[in-house]
């Protein structure tokens, strides 16, 4: 049973990374860009977790707590800097 | 900066919370890991001064646990209304930036309120007054005058919730009163 | 690990089975999200709220397939960061996607923020012309809360 959940799953996150990446390729502004590798970054959690859950063990664990840890800094450092930039009002 | 002395009382939360995580990174909560925990979270506590966060001085566990099992429900609930959405409505969704002036001035439950509300269905803090305490809540699929006013009442409750739960004791009081009245 | 399979084994196969699959169709769920919703607001809900559950029901599976209890606390830590680190990331995006006008206005219904930020924005002309053009710093009185209270 657990080779028939790998494999959904597979597709299933397979496709989502790909539709997060699409949005990175395609979003029009760099805070759209910045979401989508977030959401990117969640599916990469989501994949170690399985990775842990199918083959049973735990060498993923810390990886993951570190993620969620530490994961939102980039996208609030992006966001940050992005608002100080755009206080000028010539630069559109 | 004040570095004014913190009573162990009001770090007391914070240690708990520290030697907890201790022991679950090491998945090891047998005695000694744990003292050893517990040494090194007060040196932390002491070595990397922070702001003191200012409790309520009071945390009721009988509200508590239904409210992290109703609060549960609700981040279920939003998964899926999220999906629902993107999948039916997609790019015809309207939302709504609304203000809601919370009850609270604390910093504390403002953050918190915002928190919950963050991950209860079809809200998003996009901006926070201090000052007066004021949420600004972007709200997805607001249609109508009637959504806007179910969603400011859902703020409201979870800061209600939230008070009853941890909130200091004037806080506690103008709620009932408010309930009563 | 588990020499017979029994009922009770079966049982939590399947509910963790579940798990991971409802799970998966989470992140499914915030991508499409993120192609489908017209502006980055609406987007934001899509990217932080599906992440969530997601990983709780994830963490719940490796915690079911494991069956050992001492794994449980180290998840629940994991979880509990997330919820605690996803509102702030999506507040911060969010809020400057709306200083830096990256939403369409007409697909709000109401927006009772924009009168607010306009008559900080004159202000804040008007003092800086009497400043001699230096910016005034209005981060003191905008600060996100979320900052203070996450980290500590």
């Amino acid at each position: 049973m657990m080779e028939v959940v790998l494999t959904v799953t597979a597709v299933i996150l397979s496709l989502a990374a790909a539709g997060a990446i699409v949005r990175i390729a395609i979003g029009p502004s760099l805070l759209d860009r910045v979401l989508a590798s977030d959401v990117l970054l969640a599916i990469i959690g989501a994949t170690l977790c399985i990775d842990m859950a199918v083959n049973r063990h735990l060498n993923n664990l810390m990886l993951l707590v570190a993620l969620s840890i530490i994961g939102f800094i980039g996208s609030v450092t992006v966001a940050r800097f992005v608002a100080d930039r755009r206080e000028h009002p010539n630069e559109s | 900066m004040n570095r004014r002395r913190i009573s162990i009382r009001q770090e007391l939360p914070l240690l708990v919370w520290l030697v907890f995580v201790w022991g679950a990174l090491w998945q090891d909560f047998s005695a000694g890991n744990l003292l050893f925990g517990a040494l090194i979270a007060v040196v932390v506590a002491r070595l990397f001064y922070l702001p003191p966060v200012e409790l309520g001085g009071r945390f009721s566990i009988v509200r508590a646990v239904p409210f992290a099992i109703v609060f549960l429900g609700k981040v279920v609930a939003a998964s899926f209304q999220v999906l629902y959405l993107a999948v039916a409505r997609g790019p015809k969704v309207t939302n709504a930036v609304v203000a809601v002036q919370l009850r609270s001035h604390s910093d504390l439950m403002v953050t918190a309120t915002g928190h919950v509300i963050s991950l209860i269905p079809g809200s998003l803090v996009v901006e926070v007054d201090r000052s007066t305490s004021t949420l600004y809540i972007h709200g997805l699929n607001v249609r109508s005058g009637e959504d806007i006013v179910n969603l400011r009442k859902e703020v409201r409750d979870a800061e209600a919730a939230l008070i009853r739960i941890m909130g200091t004791r004037e806080e506690l009081a103008a709620l009932k009163q408010e309930v009563g009245a | 690990m588990n020499p017979e399979p029994s009922a009770v084994d079966t049982v939590i196969d399947a509910v963790s089975a579940v798990f991971m699959v409802v799970g998966a169709v989470m992140s499914l769920g915030a991508a499409i999200g993120l192609l489908r919703f017209p502006d980055l607001m609406s987007r934001m809900h899509a990217a932080t709220k599906p992440q969530v559950l997601g990983l709780f029901l994830l963490l719940a599976s490796v915690g079911l397939q494991l069956r050992t209890w001492w794994v449980w606390p180290a998840l629940f830590v994991a979880w509990i960061f997330q919820v605690l680190t996803v509102p702030v990331s999506a507040h911060m995006v969010g809020r400057a996607g709306y200083r830096t006008k990256h939403l369409h206005r007409e697909l709000l219904t109401t927006d009772e923020l924009e009168a607010v930020v306009q008559k900080a924005a004159d202000k804040k002309t008007a003092d800086g012309r009497a400043a001699g053009g230096q910016e005034p710093d209005e981060r003191a009185a905008h600060d996100g809360p979320a900052d203070d209270g996450a980290s500590a």
